[in-house]
């Protein structure tokens, strides 16, 4: 392994993403996610990548998918305010089927809302922000060493599937420092490209045994379309109904179909739980504290949390549930992901929650009290 | 080494979470746990500003300070924030220009000269947090001296090594002007 270095998550998040291959960043700034610009404006020129900042949040997503069609992996970084605005773009990567890594490092809201406190509400817009059934796949980092890893992961994720990856972090990681420690070698996954440019290809073929599209990169030879209406194989809008029905299914299939190679769970003294907190991102270093504290009591208590926030474990957490007396949610907002939990595990145990929306931190103390109520 | 939660609180522009910063880099070099955080208003300058960092042998969990082992205030406005529920062995660190409110009375107040020290000793007001970075290690022993001036040569603009370097060492001599400063860092660690 590397050495040991001091870093702040959002800069583990750029030095991750140069490590995957990011070679283009283009985004507006805005707390707490400002760090990843400024991180990106030093070292992309240094490795011979591009940095740009552009008018608004709208127009960097934009640049992104750009940059990302031409062949270069991307990435946008913004805050609540922001991902609101990228959702309408975030559909036509979906839909076009465009790798694409774009951050959100959540920060109180609703609207421009506290702009300096961490929060985890963005949670659910991750899910259904952009309009229309659509794949998502979200992943959230608990410490700055994960910042750094899955910001790999993420990227990876975009070019094996060919679909844009959310990097959902928060406040509390994202200016958070910490020792990590740089490993010298990193996989790298890159997307599926055409072996040679070929006038007759279609651009969204697949065939037998492919799992995406392969994608050839815009001014290599190839012309084709890109659009956000349905296509056919063509690359070309279409309003069969057929085309319509074949295309969302696969989009749709693509990410629930390889279940087993996307979610990522970390299950801590789970074997002999009887309470168990889920959470996931900056909140993990909480429930670490409080969990610690129940077992010195005498309670039998672990933790549940999804490093793949979307797809949601529901396989792993059904299971768990089977298993528990009861489970708690604590989540810096007013209880988005406490409903999904809720469908997941049925009247199988007990629920509580722990949510906060006032700005500050939830203490260990707080997701203890509630570990310990009847 | 037991846990250390350090909490550093002054005005926006002092320097405190650089500070902080510091504290965590050399922690990394001595090959120890560390974790920093700050929170601040939208003020770039002017605005109360906390810093934390918390020091430790074992992984750290809760990445926030919730027990201070250790307060340093620069501003008596953030003195006065930061002053309350602080536990017992909590020593206070103070610049020499604030007063300690009453109910400090029972804690380890310990005041010294950090930002006339940094503007006239040193020269420079603004390396009133290196003053203090050093002030502090002298006080708790966190790191190796040589492992905090390798923290303070990585976060320091290029051109200003001797001047920062002057700062550090005036906050570290800052140790023999403390009465008991034994007791205090022994104290710290119960």
């Amino acid at each position: 392994m590397g050495k040991t270095v001091l870093m702040q998550g959002n800069e583990a998040c750029v030095e991750g993403a140069l490590a995957a291959g990011m070679r283009l960043y283009a985004g507006y700034p805005i707390t707490p996610s400002t760090e990843i610009a400024e991180f990106s404006a030093v070292r992309l020129p240094q490795v011979g990548g591009k940095f740009i900042q552009m008018e608004d949040e709208i127009a960097s997503i934009a640049c992104a998918i750009g940059g990302s069609v031409a062949g270069v992996k991307s990435m946008t970084a913004t805050s609540g305010p922001g991902f609101s605005l990228k959702q309408e773009n975030l559909g036509y990567a979906c839909l076009a089927e465009i790798p694409l890594v774009v951050v959100d490092v959540q920060r109180a809201g609703p609207s421009t809302g506290l702009p300096t406190s961490p929060s985890q509400g963005d949670i659910m817009m991750a899910r259904w922000g952009t309009h229309g059934d659509h794949p998502v796949i979200a992943i959230a980092p608990s410490s700055v060493s994960e910042a750094y890893n899955l910001a790999i992961r993420c990227f990876n994720l975009a070019e094996k599937y060919r679909t844009p990856v959310l990097f959902m972090m928060d406040e509390i990681i994202g200016h958070l420092r910490e020792g990590i420690e740089i490993p010298d070698h990193v996989e790298v996954i890159d997307r599926p490209t055409v072996d040679y440019p070929d006038a007759k290809r279609m651009p969204y073929q697949i065939k037998e045994g492919q799992l995406v599209p392969k994608m050839a990169a815009f001014g290599e030879g190839q012309r084709y379309n890109i659009t956000g209406l349905i296509h056919d194989e063509s690359g070309f809008p279409t309003n069969s109904t057929e085309e319509a029905e074949k295309l969302v299914t696969r989009l749709m299939h693509k990410i629930s179909d390889n279940y087993d190679d996307i979610v990522q769970v970390d299950q801590v003294n789970m074997e002999d739980a009887e309470v168990a907190i889920v959470c996931y991102g900056g909140t993990m270093r909480a429930a670490i504290t409080a969990m610690e504290k129940a077992r010195a009591k005498g309670i039998k208590c672990g933790i549940f949390r999804p490093i793949t926030i979307w797809p949601f474990p529901e396989r792993e957490l059904l299971a768990a549930s089977e298993k528990l007396k009861k489970v708690v949610v604590a989540e810096h907002n007013y209880g988005q992901i406490v409903l999904e939990v809720e469908r997941i595990i049925k009247n199988n145990c007990k629920l509580g929650f722990v949510g906060k929306v006032n700005g500050t931190v939830i203490t260990p103390e707080e997701i203890l009290a509630k570990v310990e109520e009847d | 080494m037991a846990k250390m939660e350090l909490r550093l609180a002054g005005s926006g522009g002092q320097g405190v979470i650089l500070a902080t910063v510091i504290l965590a880099e050399a922690a990394v070099i001595a090959g120890k746990q560390t974790a920093q955080s700050q929170s601040y208003g939208p003020e770039a300058r002017g605005g109360s500003c906390k810093a934390e960092v918390i020091i430790s042998d074992e992984a750290i969990g809760f990445t926030k300070v919730q027990h201070p082992t250790f307060l340093m205030a620069l501003t008596q406005k953030a003195l006065e924030t930061y002053c309350h529920n602080l536990p017992e062995e909590c020593i206070v660190l103070i610049d020499d220009t604030l007063t300690a409110p009453e109910e400090l009375k029972g804690h380890n107040v310990i005041k010294l000269p950090i930002l006339s020290t940094a503007a006239e000793k040193v020269g420079k007001a603004f390396t009133a947090n290196i003053v203090a970075v050093g002030a502090i290690n002298g006080l708790l022993h966190l790191v190796d001296h040589a492992d905090l001036e390798k923290a303070v040569m990585l976060h320091i603009p290029k051109g200003t090594e001797a001047l920062n370097l002057a700062a550090l060492q005036a906050g570290i001599a800052m140790e023999g002007d403390v009465k008991k400063p034994a007791k205090a860092a022994k104290k710290a660690k119960v």
